[in-house]
Protein backbone atom coordinates (compact mmCIF):
# COMPACT_ATOMS: atom_id res chain seq x y z
CA UNK A 1 0.00 0.00 0.00
CA UNK A 2 0.97 3.45 -0.87
CA UNK A 3 2.00 5.62 2.05
CA UNK A 4 -0.12 8.32 0.85
CA UNK A 5 -3.43 6.12 1.54
CA UNK A 6 -2.88 7.61 5.58
CA UNK A 7 -3.14 10.94 4.69
CA UNK A 8 -6.73 12.99 5.18
CA UNK A 9 -8.60 14.46 2.19
CA UNK A 10 -8.37 18.19 2.11
CA UNK A 11 -12.46 18.38 0.67
CA UNK A 12 -11.12 20.18 -2.45
CA UNK A 13 -14.34 19.66 -4.43
CA UNK A 14 -17.01 21.94 -5.70
CA UNK A 15 -15.58 24.89 -6.22
CA UNK A 16 -11.96 23.68 -6.97
CA UNK A 17 -13.26 21.34 -9.58
CA UNK A 18 -14.36 24.45 -11.46
CA UNK A 19 -11.37 26.35 -11.35
CA UNK A 20 -8.73 23.84 -12.02
CA UNK A 21 -11.45 23.89 -15.08
CA UNK A 22 -11.90 27.01 -15.79
CA UNK A 23 -8.20 28.01 -15.17
CA UNK A 24 -7.10 25.85 -17.41
CA UNK A 25 -9.02 26.40 -20.41
CA UNK A 26 -8.40 30.85 -19.85
CA UNK A 27 -4.63 30.04 -19.64
CA UNK A 28 -4.98 28.13 -22.59
CA UNK A 29 -6.81 30.54 -24.60
CA UNK A 30 -4.37 32.80 -23.53
CA UNK A 31 -1.63 31.18 -24.63
CA UNK A 32 -3.07 30.16 -28.47
CA UNK A 33 -4.44 34.29 -28.71
CA UNK A 34 -0.76 35.16 -27.43
CA UNK A 35 0.42 32.66 -30.39
CA UNK A 36 -1.49 34.24 -33.11
CA UNK A 37 -0.97 38.24 -31.31
CA UNK A 38 2.49 37.01 -32.23
CA UNK A 39 3.19 35.55 -34.90
CA UNK A 40 -0.33 35.32 -36.89
CA UNK A 41 -2.31 37.69 -39.24
CA UNK A 42 -4.46 40.21 -39.04
CA UNK A 43 -7.53 38.03 -39.94
CA UNK A 44 -6.17 36.01 -36.94
CA UNK A 45 -7.80 39.61 -34.76
CA UNK A 46 -11.31 37.74 -34.24
CA UNK A 47 -9.59 34.66 -32.47
CA UNK A 48 -6.98 36.74 -30.68
CA UNK A 49 -9.87 39.07 -28.96
CA UNK A 50 -11.52 36.08 -28.15
CA UNK A 51 -9.29 34.74 -26.27
CA UNK A 52 -8.12 37.80 -24.59
CA UNK A 53 -11.64 38.20 -23.27
CA UNK A 54 -12.27 34.62 -22.34
CA UNK A 55 -8.83 34.27 -20.37
CA UNK A 56 -9.99 38.03 -18.37
CA UNK A 57 -13.04 36.55 -17.75
CA UNK A 58 -11.75 32.96 -16.62
CA UNK A 59 -9.19 34.29 -14.43
CA UNK A 60 -11.70 36.79 -12.33
CA UNK A 61 -14.00 33.71 -11.91
CA UNK A 62 -10.57 31.68 -10.97
CA UNK A 63 -10.11 33.81 -8.17
CA UNK A 64 -13.87 34.43 -7.41
CA UNK A 65 -13.95 30.90 -6.91
CA UNK A 66 -10.78 30.25 -4.81
CA UNK A 67 -11.85 33.08 -2.46
CA UNK A 68 -15.05 31.17 -1.79
CA UNK A 69 -13.61 28.09 -1.36
CA UNK A 70 -11.06 29.32 1.77
CA UNK A 71 -12.86 28.30 5.11
CA UNK A 72 -12.52 32.15 6.01
CA UNK A 73 -13.23 34.07 2.52
CA UNK A 74 -12.10 37.31 3.80
CA UNK A 75 -8.67 36.16 4.36
CA UNK A 76 -7.62 35.53 1.14
CA UNK A 77 -5.15 38.10 0.75
CA UNK A 78 -3.42 36.26 3.37
CA UNK A 79 -1.99 34.33 0.67
CA UNK A 80 -0.09 37.33 -0.97
CA UNK A 81 0.55 39.29 2.28
CA UNK A 82 2.10 38.49 5.58
CA UNK A 83 -1.33 39.40 7.66
CA UNK A 84 0.92 40.27 10.65
CA UNK A 85 3.26 42.03 8.77
CA UNK A 86 1.39 43.85 6.11
CA UNK A 87 2.61 44.97 3.70
CA UNK A 88 5.50 42.47 3.39
CA UNK A 89 4.38 39.79 0.60
CA UNK A 90 4.14 36.59 1.49
CA UNK A 91 5.68 34.34 -1.03
CA UNK A 92 7.10 30.63 -1.36
CA UNK A 93 8.46 29.63 -4.34
CA UNK A 94 8.63 26.34 -3.17
CA UNK A 95 4.70 26.10 -2.58
CA UNK A 96 2.63 25.77 -5.43
CA UNK A 97 -0.31 27.15 -3.91
CA UNK A 98 1.69 30.25 -2.85
CA UNK A 99 3.28 31.08 -5.87
CA UNK A 100 -0.49 30.21 -8.00
CA UNK A 101 -1.80 32.61 -5.94
CA UNK A 102 0.49 35.07 -7.38
CA UNK A 103 0.17 33.77 -10.43
CA UNK A 104 -3.70 34.00 -10.50
CA UNK A 105 -3.33 37.47 -9.85
CA UNK A 106 -1.01 37.94 -12.28
CA UNK A 107 -2.51 36.16 -15.04
CA UNK A 108 -5.82 38.22 -14.12
CA UNK A 109 -3.81 41.52 -14.38
CA UNK A 110 -2.59 40.66 -17.86
CA UNK A 111 -5.65 39.36 -19.60
CA UNK A 112 -7.76 42.10 -18.49
CA UNK A 113 -5.13 44.48 -19.92
CA UNK A 114 -4.87 42.56 -22.95
CA UNK A 115 -8.53 42.22 -23.18
CA UNK A 116 -8.84 45.88 -22.47
CA UNK A 117 -6.38 46.51 -25.27
CA UNK A 118 -8.29 44.42 -27.75
CA UNK A 119 -12.04 46.26 -27.18
CA UNK A 120 -9.97 49.56 -27.28
CA UNK A 121 -8.56 48.25 -31.26
CA UNK A 122 -12.28 47.36 -31.73
CA UNK A 123 -13.91 50.73 -30.17
CA UNK A 124 -15.35 49.02 -28.08
CA UNK A 125 -14.92 51.01 -24.32
CA UNK A 126 -17.59 53.24 -23.50
CA UNK A 127 -15.90 54.46 -19.76
CA UNK A 128 -12.61 56.64 -20.42
CA UNK A 129 -10.82 55.16 -17.86
CA UNK A 130 -10.93 51.73 -19.02
CA UNK A 131 -10.22 53.41 -22.84
CA UNK A 132 -7.29 55.03 -21.71
CA UNK A 133 -5.63 52.19 -20.20
CA UNK A 134 -6.71 50.36 -23.19
CA UNK A 135 -5.66 52.52 -25.19
CA UNK A 136 -1.70 52.15 -24.21
CA UNK A 137 -1.80 48.57 -24.49
CA UNK A 138 -1.44 48.35 -28.41
CA UNK A 139 1.85 47.72 -30.67
CA UNK A 140 4.81 46.77 -28.99
CA UNK A 141 2.92 46.62 -25.07
CA UNK A 142 0.39 44.82 -25.95
CA UNK A 143 3.00 42.47 -27.95
CA UNK A 144 5.32 42.40 -24.49
CA UNK A 145 1.86 41.74 -21.94
CA UNK A 146 0.46 39.20 -24.61
CA UNK A 147 4.24 37.50 -24.19
CA UNK A 148 4.51 37.68 -20.43
CA UNK A 149 0.74 36.40 -20.47
CA UNK A 150 0.85 33.65 -22.51
CA UNK A 151 3.76 32.16 -20.38
CA UNK A 152 1.38 33.15 -17.21
CA UNK A 153 -1.71 31.39 -18.99
CA UNK A 154 0.77 27.90 -19.41
CA UNK A 155 1.97 28.66 -15.94
CA UNK A 156 -1.91 28.67 -15.03
CA UNK A 157 -2.98 25.67 -17.27
CA UNK A 158 -0.25 23.35 -15.46
CA UNK A 159 0.03 24.47 -11.88
CA UNK A 160 -2.90 23.16 -10.82
CA UNK A 161 -1.66 19.90 -11.32
CA UNK A 162 1.43 20.81 -9.83
CA UNK A 163 -0.62 21.52 -6.61
CA UNK A 164 -2.14 18.60 -6.40
CA UNK A 165 1.30 16.56 -6.89
CA UNK A 166 3.25 18.70 -3.72
CA UNK A 167 0.87 16.82 -1.44
CA UNK A 168 1.25 13.86 0.38
CA UNK A 169 -2.67 12.29 -1.21
CA UNK A 170 -3.30 8.45 -3.20
CA UNK A 171 -3.25 9.01 -6.84
CA UNK A 172 -2.37 13.36 -6.70
CA UNK A 173 0.95 12.36 -4.62
CA UNK A 174 1.66 9.03 -6.58
CA UNK A 175 2.46 10.31 -10.13
CA UNK A 176 4.65 13.58 -11.25
CA UNK A 177 2.78 13.55 -14.23
CA UNK A 178 -0.68 15.46 -13.50
CA UNK A 179 0.89 19.09 -14.00
CA UNK A 180 1.54 17.89 -17.77
CA UNK A 181 -1.71 16.19 -17.86
CA UNK A 182 -3.69 19.65 -16.61
CA UNK A 183 -1.33 22.08 -18.75
CA UNK A 184 -2.29 19.69 -22.08
CA UNK A 185 -6.13 19.43 -21.15
CA UNK A 186 -5.66 23.10 -20.58
CA UNK A 187 -4.67 23.92 -24.49
CA UNK A 188 -6.87 21.80 -25.62
CA UNK A 189 -9.77 22.93 -23.94
CA UNK A 190 -8.84 26.90 -24.06
CA UNK A 191 -8.25 25.86 -28.28
CA UNK A 192 -11.99 24.32 -27.68
CA UNK A 193 -13.73 27.59 -26.39
CA UNK A 194 -11.98 29.60 -28.82
CA UNK A 195 -13.45 27.53 -32.01
CA UNK A 196 -16.85 28.17 -30.60
CA UNK A 197 -16.69 31.44 -29.27
CA UNK A 198 -14.78 33.13 -31.81
CA UNK A 199 -16.93 32.57 -34.84
CA UNK A 200 -19.25 34.90 -33.15
CA UNK A 201 -16.21 37.74 -33.15
CA UNK A 202 -15.74 36.82 -37.07
CA UNK A 203 -13.26 34.73 -37.19
CA UNK A 204 -11.86 33.41 -40.53
CA UNK A 205 -12.61 29.60 -41.58
CA UNK A 206 -8.51 29.75 -41.69
CA UNK A 207 -7.48 30.91 -38.08
CA UNK A 208 -10.65 28.14 -37.34
CA UNK A 209 -8.76 25.34 -39.32
CA UNK A 210 -5.85 26.32 -37.11
CA UNK A 211 -7.37 25.89 -34.01
CA UNK A 212 -8.67 22.38 -34.99
CA UNK A 213 -5.56 21.70 -35.97
CA UNK A 214 -3.91 22.26 -32.70
CA UNK A 215 -6.63 21.06 -30.88
CA UNK A 216 -6.28 17.57 -32.47
CA UNK A 217 -2.54 17.17 -31.37
CA UNK A 218 -2.91 18.73 -27.87
CA UNK A 219 -5.53 16.22 -27.59
CA UNK A 220 -2.79 13.67 -28.67
CA UNK A 221 -0.32 15.16 -26.09
CA UNK A 222 -2.60 14.99 -23.91
CA UNK A 223 -3.70 11.02 -24.50
CA UNK A 224 0.10 10.73 -24.33
CA UNK A 225 0.54 12.30 -20.82
CA UNK A 226 -2.55 10.15 -19.44
CA UNK A 227 -0.81 7.08 -20.40
CA UNK A 228 2.36 8.17 -18.71
CA UNK A 229 0.76 9.37 -15.62
CA UNK A 230 -1.64 5.83 -15.21
CA UNK A 231 1.75 4.10 -15.60
CA UNK A 232 3.16 5.57 -12.83
CA UNK A 233 0.70 4.95 -10.58
CA UNK A 234 1.52 1.35 -10.75
CA UNK A 235 -0.26 -0.59 -8.09
CA UNK A 236 -2.67 2.52 -7.09
CA UNK A 237 -4.46 2.26 -9.97
CA UNK A 238 -6.77 -0.01 -8.30
CA UNK A 239 -8.27 3.06 -6.75
CA UNK A 240 -9.88 3.37 -10.75
CA UNK A 241 -11.85 0.35 -10.26
CA UNK A 242 -14.80 2.74 -9.08
CA UNK A 243 -17.22 4.83 -10.84
CA UNK A 244 -14.42 7.22 -10.92
CA UNK A 245 -12.29 4.56 -13.56
CA UNK A 246 -15.25 4.26 -15.52
CA UNK A 247 -15.78 8.70 -15.95
CA UNK A 248 -11.96 8.66 -16.62
CA UNK A 249 -11.92 5.86 -19.34
CA UNK A 250 -15.42 6.11 -21.01
CA UNK A 251 -16.03 10.26 -20.35
CA UNK A 252 -12.33 11.61 -20.41
CA UNK A 253 -10.49 9.12 -23.09
CA UNK A 254 -14.13 8.02 -24.93
CA UNK A 255 -15.73 10.97 -25.73
CA UNK A 256 -13.07 13.63 -24.65
CA UNK A 257 -10.49 12.14 -26.47
CA UNK A 258 -10.92 9.57 -29.12
CA UNK A 259 -14.26 10.78 -30.10
CA UNK A 260 -12.75 14.02 -30.97
CA UNK A 261 -10.16 12.91 -32.67
CA UNK A 262 -12.40 11.43 -35.11
CA UNK A 263 -14.89 14.20 -35.64
CA UNK A 264 -12.94 16.56 -37.79
CA UNK A 265 -15.47 17.72 -40.24
CA UNK A 266 -17.60 18.43 -37.05
CA UNK A 267 -15.41 21.05 -34.95
CA UNK A 268 -17.87 22.61 -32.89
CA UNK A 269 -19.24 19.43 -31.84
CA UNK A 270 -15.83 18.04 -31.41
CA UNK A 271 -15.09 20.99 -29.18
CA UNK A 272 -17.62 20.41 -26.93
CA UNK A 273 -16.73 16.45 -26.23
CA UNK A 274 -13.33 18.36 -25.40
CA UNK A 275 -14.82 20.40 -23.02
CA UNK A 276 -16.73 17.61 -21.67
CA UNK A 277 -13.48 15.92 -21.19
CA UNK A 278 -11.70 18.16 -19.61
CA UNK A 279 -13.95 19.15 -17.30
CA UNK A 280 -14.96 15.16 -16.24
CA UNK A 281 -10.91 15.40 -16.01
CA UNK A 282 -10.88 17.35 -13.44
CA UNK A 283 -13.81 15.65 -11.86
CA UNK A 284 -12.21 12.50 -11.68
CA UNK A 285 -8.65 13.22 -10.69
CA UNK A 286 -9.47 15.31 -7.85
CA UNK A 287 -12.98 12.88 -6.19
CA UNK A 288 -11.12 9.62 -7.03
CA UNK A 289 -8.78 10.84 -4.39
CA UNK A 290 -11.02 12.85 -2.57
CA UNK A 291 -13.04 9.75 -1.89
CA UNK A 292 -10.61 7.55 -0.54
CA UNK A 293 -10.58 8.79 3.36
CA UNK A 294 -7.75 7.73 5.69
CA UNK A 295 -7.00 4.73 5.98
CA UNK A 296 -8.89 3.10 8.69
CA UNK A 297 -8.01 0.15 11.88
CA UNK A 298 -9.99 -2.41 10.76
CA UNK A 299 -10.81 -4.91 13.59
CA UNK A 300 -8.66 -7.56 13.07
CA UNK A 301 -6.42 -6.58 10.27
CA UNK B 1 16.69 28.83 23.81
CA UNK B 2 14.23 25.97 25.10
CA UNK B 3 15.30 22.69 23.80
CA UNK B 4 13.36 20.37 21.70
CA UNK B 5 10.36 19.41 23.65
CA UNK B 6 7.67 16.17 22.41
CA UNK B 7 6.09 13.44 23.20
CA UNK B 8 7.10 9.37 23.74
CA UNK B 9 3.93 7.40 23.91
CA UNK B 10 4.50 4.14 24.60
CA UNK B 11 1.40 2.12 23.24
CA UNK B 12 2.01 -1.25 25.31
CA UNK B 13 1.26 0.69 28.49
CA UNK B 14 -2.26 3.04 27.37
CA UNK B 15 -4.96 1.50 28.54
CA UNK B 16 -7.59 2.96 26.44
CA UNK B 17 -9.31 5.95 28.74
CA UNK B 18 -9.42 8.30 26.30
CA UNK B 19 -8.50 10.97 29.52
CA UNK B 20 -6.06 12.52 27.09
CA UNK B 21 -8.52 13.37 24.72
CA UNK B 22 -10.79 14.28 27.13
CA UNK B 23 -8.35 16.61 28.46
CA UNK B 24 -7.29 17.69 25.09
CA UNK B 25 -10.93 18.80 25.01
CA UNK B 26 -11.48 20.25 28.01
CA UNK B 27 -8.44 22.63 27.96
CA UNK B 28 -8.71 24.00 23.96
CA UNK B 29 -12.32 24.26 24.52
CA UNK B 30 -12.74 22.44 21.31
CA UNK B 31 -16.42 21.43 20.13
CA UNK B 32 -18.70 18.01 20.15
CA UNK B 33 -19.41 16.58 17.41
CA UNK B 34 -22.73 16.60 16.12
CA UNK B 35 -24.01 18.56 19.15
CA UNK B 36 -22.91 16.30 21.50
CA UNK B 37 -25.03 13.36 20.35
CA UNK B 38 -22.76 10.22 20.62
CA UNK B 39 -22.02 8.40 17.36
CA UNK B 40 -21.22 4.53 17.52
CA UNK B 41 -18.68 3.80 14.76
CA UNK B 42 -20.85 0.07 14.84
CA UNK B 43 -17.91 -1.80 14.11
CA UNK B 44 -15.23 -0.95 16.60
CA UNK B 45 -14.89 0.02 20.21
CA UNK B 46 -13.68 3.08 18.89
CA UNK B 47 -16.11 5.57 18.48
CA UNK B 48 -13.74 8.73 17.93
CA UNK B 49 -12.16 7.24 14.69
CA UNK B 50 -9.66 9.51 13.39
CA UNK B 51 -8.12 13.30 14.33
CA UNK B 52 -9.59 16.24 12.68
CA UNK B 53 -10.15 20.00 13.58
CA UNK B 54 -12.18 19.09 17.00
CA UNK B 55 -10.41 15.74 17.74
CA UNK B 56 -6.64 17.18 18.56
CA UNK B 57 -6.33 13.37 20.37
CA UNK B 58 -7.67 9.92 19.33
CA UNK B 59 -7.06 6.74 21.46
CA UNK B 60 -6.99 4.37 18.43
CA UNK B 61 -8.02 1.02 19.32
CA UNK B 62 -6.87 -1.44 17.07
CA UNK B 63 -8.90 -4.95 17.67
CA UNK B 64 -6.83 -8.07 16.47
CA UNK B 65 -9.48 -10.94 17.10
CA UNK B 66 -9.73 -13.99 15.10
CA UNK B 67 -12.41 -15.55 17.24
CA UNK B 68 -13.78 -14.33 20.89
CA UNK B 69 -11.11 -15.46 22.87
CA UNK B 70 -8.13 -15.85 20.71
CA UNK B 71 -6.53 -11.96 19.77
CA UNK B 72 -5.59 -8.77 21.44
CA UNK B 73 -6.08 -5.39 21.63
CA UNK B 74 -3.81 -2.79 20.79
CA UNK B 75 -3.95 1.21 21.91
CA UNK B 76 -2.41 3.96 20.79
CA UNK B 77 -3.29 7.67 21.41
CA UNK B 78 -2.45 9.25 18.39
CA UNK B 79 -1.83 13.47 17.79
CA UNK B 80 -0.08 15.59 15.44
CA UNK B 81 3.72 14.76 15.40
CA UNK B 82 5.49 17.48 15.62
CA UNK B 83 7.49 16.88 12.61
CA UNK B 84 10.94 18.10 12.25
CA UNK B 85 10.75 18.39 8.86
CA UNK B 86 6.69 19.27 8.44
CA UNK B 87 5.25 19.21 5.02
CA UNK B 88 2.04 21.20 6.52
CA UNK B 89 4.66 23.97 7.39
CA UNK B 90 6.35 23.28 3.99
CA UNK B 91 2.91 24.06 2.22
CA UNK B 92 1.36 26.69 3.82
CA UNK B 93 0.92 29.77 1.74
CA UNK B 94 -0.40 32.11 4.26
CA UNK B 95 2.45 31.59 6.95
CA UNK B 96 -0.03 30.78 9.47
CA UNK B 97 2.01 27.32 10.08
CA UNK B 98 5.12 28.02 12.46
CA UNK B 99 7.67 26.12 14.28
CA UNK B 100 8.04 27.34 18.04
CA UNK B 101 10.94 27.93 20.39
CA UNK B 102 9.93 24.66 21.85
CA UNK B 103 10.47 22.86 17.82
CA UNK B 104 7.12 22.04 18.24
CA UNK B 105 4.49 22.87 15.01
CA UNK B 106 1.47 25.61 15.62
CA UNK B 107 -1.31 27.07 13.20
CA UNK B 108 -1.90 30.39 14.13
CA UNK B 109 -5.96 30.29 13.61
CA UNK B 110 -5.73 34.31 13.37
CA UNK B 111 -3.97 34.16 10.29
CA UNK B 112 -5.35 30.71 8.70
CA UNK B 113 -7.37 31.02 5.70
CA UNK B 114 -8.61 27.97 5.44
CA UNK B 115 -7.21 26.87 1.92
CA UNK B 116 -6.60 23.05 3.40
CA UNK B 117 -3.53 22.87 1.86
CA UNK B 118 -1.67 21.57 4.87
CA UNK B 119 -4.46 18.79 5.32
CA UNK B 120 -3.64 17.15 2.05
CA UNK B 121 -0.02 17.51 2.77
CA UNK B 122 0.02 16.35 6.00
CA UNK B 123 1.57 12.35 5.54
CA UNK B 124 -0.30 11.00 8.91
CA UNK B 125 -3.70 12.59 8.23
CA UNK B 126 -3.81 14.77 11.33
CA UNK B 127 -5.32 17.99 10.80
CA UNK B 128 -9.21 18.89 9.15
CA UNK B 129 -10.83 22.44 9.60
CA UNK B 130 -12.54 23.09 12.96
CA UNK B 131 -16.03 24.09 11.37
CA UNK B 132 -16.48 26.31 14.17
CA UNK B 133 -13.65 28.41 13.56
CA UNK B 134 -13.35 27.66 9.20
CA UNK B 135 -9.65 27.39 9.49
CA UNK B 136 -7.12 24.33 10.08
CA UNK B 137 -6.26 23.08 12.97
CA UNK B 138 -4.43 20.49 15.58
CA UNK B 139 -2.57 19.92 18.44
CA UNK B 140 -0.43 22.87 19.23
CA UNK B 141 1.27 20.84 21.72
CA UNK B 142 -0.34 23.10 24.41
CA UNK B 143 2.19 26.03 23.37
CA UNK B 144 0.06 28.22 25.52
CA UNK B 145 1.03 25.75 28.52
CA UNK B 146 4.47 25.18 27.73
CA UNK B 147 5.10 28.86 27.95
CA UNK B 148 3.87 29.38 31.37
CA UNK B 149 6.08 25.96 32.27
CA UNK B 150 3.31 23.89 32.44
CA UNK B 151 3.20 20.55 31.06
CA UNK B 152 0.73 19.67 27.93
CA UNK B 153 -2.73 18.69 29.21
CA UNK B 154 -2.61 15.39 27.73
CA UNK B 155 0.18 13.57 29.39
CA UNK B 156 -0.79 15.62 32.54
CA UNK B 157 -3.92 13.47 32.60
CA UNK B 158 -2.53 10.24 31.48
CA UNK B 159 -2.80 7.98 33.92
CA UNK B 160 -0.28 5.36 33.10
CA UNK B 161 2.31 7.69 31.82
CA UNK B 162 1.70 5.80 28.17
CA UNK B 163 2.22 9.62 27.14
CA UNK B 164 5.46 11.07 28.25
CA UNK B 165 6.28 14.76 27.76
CA UNK B 166 9.55 16.40 27.88
CA UNK B 167 13.06 17.56 26.06
CA UNK B 168 13.69 15.03 23.16
CA UNK B 169 16.74 13.86 24.31
CA UNK B 170 15.74 12.85 27.04
CA UNK B 171 12.72 11.20 26.20
CA UNK B 172 14.88 8.90 23.27
CA UNK B 173 17.34 7.78 26.07
CA UNK B 174 13.82 6.60 27.93
CA UNK B 175 12.44 4.92 24.64
CA UNK B 176 15.29 3.42 24.14
CA UNK B 177 16.08 1.59 27.33
CA UNK B 178 11.96 0.66 27.50
CA UNK B 179 12.31 -1.32 24.17
CA UNK B 180 15.46 -2.77 25.70
CA UNK B 181 13.28 -4.17 28.28
CA UNK B 182 10.33 -5.43 25.89
CA UNK B 183 13.02 -7.25 24.00
CA UNK B 184 14.26 -8.58 27.10
CA UNK B 185 10.89 -9.72 28.07
CA UNK B 186 10.27 -11.86 24.20
CA UNK B 187 8.30 -8.46 23.27
CA UNK B 188 8.67 -7.34 19.45
CA UNK B 189 8.93 -3.53 19.74
CA UNK B 190 10.01 -0.85 17.83
CA UNK B 191 10.53 2.97 17.98
CA UNK B 192 8.62 5.01 15.16
CA UNK B 193 9.82 8.07 14.92
CA UNK B 194 12.50 8.14 17.14
CA UNK B 195 15.00 8.45 14.85
CA UNK B 196 16.43 12.10 13.89
CA UNK B 197 18.23 10.86 10.49
CA UNK B 198 15.11 8.95 9.80
CA UNK B 199 11.69 10.03 8.15
CA UNK B 200 10.93 13.34 7.77
CA UNK B 201 13.97 14.78 10.22
CA UNK B 202 12.89 12.33 13.12
CA UNK B 203 9.05 12.87 14.61
CA UNK B 204 8.87 14.72 17.95
CA UNK B 205 6.07 12.93 19.11
CA UNK B 206 7.10 9.44 18.41
CA UNK B 207 5.65 6.15 19.27
CA UNK B 208 6.90 2.44 20.64
CA UNK B 209 4.83 0.00 18.61
CA UNK B 210 4.39 -3.39 19.05
CA UNK B 211 3.51 -4.20 15.32
CA UNK B 212 3.59 -2.61 11.84
CA UNK B 213 3.07 0.91 11.42
CA UNK B 214 0.44 0.40 9.22
CA UNK B 215 -1.36 -1.23 11.97
CA UNK B 216 -1.24 1.78 13.98
CA UNK B 217 -2.16 3.28 10.51
CA UNK B 218 0.71 5.20 10.15
CA UNK B 219 2.93 5.29 6.90
CA UNK B 220 6.10 3.20 6.71
CA UNK B 221 8.30 5.92 5.39
CA UNK B 222 6.37 9.64 5.58
CA UNK B 223 7.47 11.74 3.06
CA UNK B 224 7.91 15.72 2.40
CA UNK B 225 5.22 16.78 -0.43
CA UNK B 226 7.81 18.72 -1.92
CA UNK B 227 9.81 15.44 -3.38
CA UNK B 228 7.56 15.52 -6.32
CA UNK B 229 7.76 19.45 -6.90
CA UNK B 230 11.14 19.44 -9.44
CA UNK B 231 9.95 16.22 -11.41
CA UNK B 232 5.99 17.38 -11.55
CA UNK B 233 7.64 21.03 -12.72
CA UNK B 234 10.03 19.73 -15.10
CA UNK B 235 7.28 17.01 -17.30
CA UNK B 236 5.14 20.40 -16.48
CA UNK B 237 7.81 22.28 -18.62
CA UNK B 238 8.43 19.58 -21.25
CA UNK B 239 4.53 19.49 -22.04
CA UNK B 240 4.28 23.45 -22.39
CA UNK B 241 7.64 23.13 -24.79
CA UNK B 242 5.62 20.42 -27.23
CA UNK B 243 2.50 22.30 -26.89
CA UNK B 244 4.19 25.61 -28.13
CA UNK B 245 6.18 24.01 -30.53
CA UNK B 246 2.95 22.91 -31.80
CA UNK B 247 1.10 25.82 -32.22
CA UNK B 248 4.34 27.45 -33.84
CA UNK B 249 4.67 24.21 -36.37
CA UNK B 250 0.70 24.79 -37.31
CA UNK B 251 1.06 28.78 -37.57
CA UNK B 252 4.48 27.94 -40.01
CA UNK B 253 2.61 25.02 -41.59
CA UNK B 254 -0.53 27.25 -42.67
CA UNK B 255 1.96 30.41 -44.24
CA UNK B 256 4.19 27.56 -46.43
CA UNK B 257 1.07 25.51 -47.37
CA UNK B 258 -0.76 28.62 -48.41
CA UNK B 259 -3.81 26.33 -47.13
CA UNK B 260 -7.78 26.49 -48.01
CA UNK B 261 -10.42 26.03 -46.03
CA UNK B 262 -11.03 23.60 -42.89
CA UNK B 263 -11.22 19.66 -43.81
CA UNK B 264 -8.15 20.64 -46.35
CA UNK B 265 -6.35 18.30 -44.67
CA UNK B 266 -3.52 21.26 -42.82
CA UNK B 267 -4.10 23.47 -40.15
CA UNK B 268 -5.32 26.50 -42.55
Amino acid sequence: MSDTFFSGAPHWTWFIIPYFFVGGLAGGAYFLAAALDWFGRPEDRPVVRTGYDVAAVGAILSGLLLTIDLGRPLRFWHMLFQSENFPALMFKGWSPISFGAWAILLFGLFSVLSALGARAEEGRLQLPALRAIGGVVKGGVAKLVAGVGGLLGLFIAGYTGILLSVTNRPIWADSPWLGALFLASGASTGAATLILLSPGRGATERSLGWLSWFDARALVVELLVLILFLASLGPVNRVWVSFWGLVLLVGVIGFGILAPLRMHAKPAQAARLVLLGGFLLRIATLLASEGIDRYRVVAGS
Amino acid sequence: MPEPMGFFTDTTVCIGCKACEVACKEWNQLPAENGGIGELSGDSYDNTRKLDGIHWRHVRFIEQFKGPYDGRWLMMSDVCKHCVQAGCLEVCPTGAIIRTEFDTVVIQSDVCNGCRACIAACPFGVIDVNPVSGTAQKCTLCYDRLKVGLEPACSKACPTDSIQFGSIVELRTRAHKRVDQLKAQGVKAELYGADPDGALGGLNSFYLLVDEPEVYGLPRKPTLPSRNLTKSASFSFASAAVLGVLALVGLRKRRMDGMGGPGGGGPN
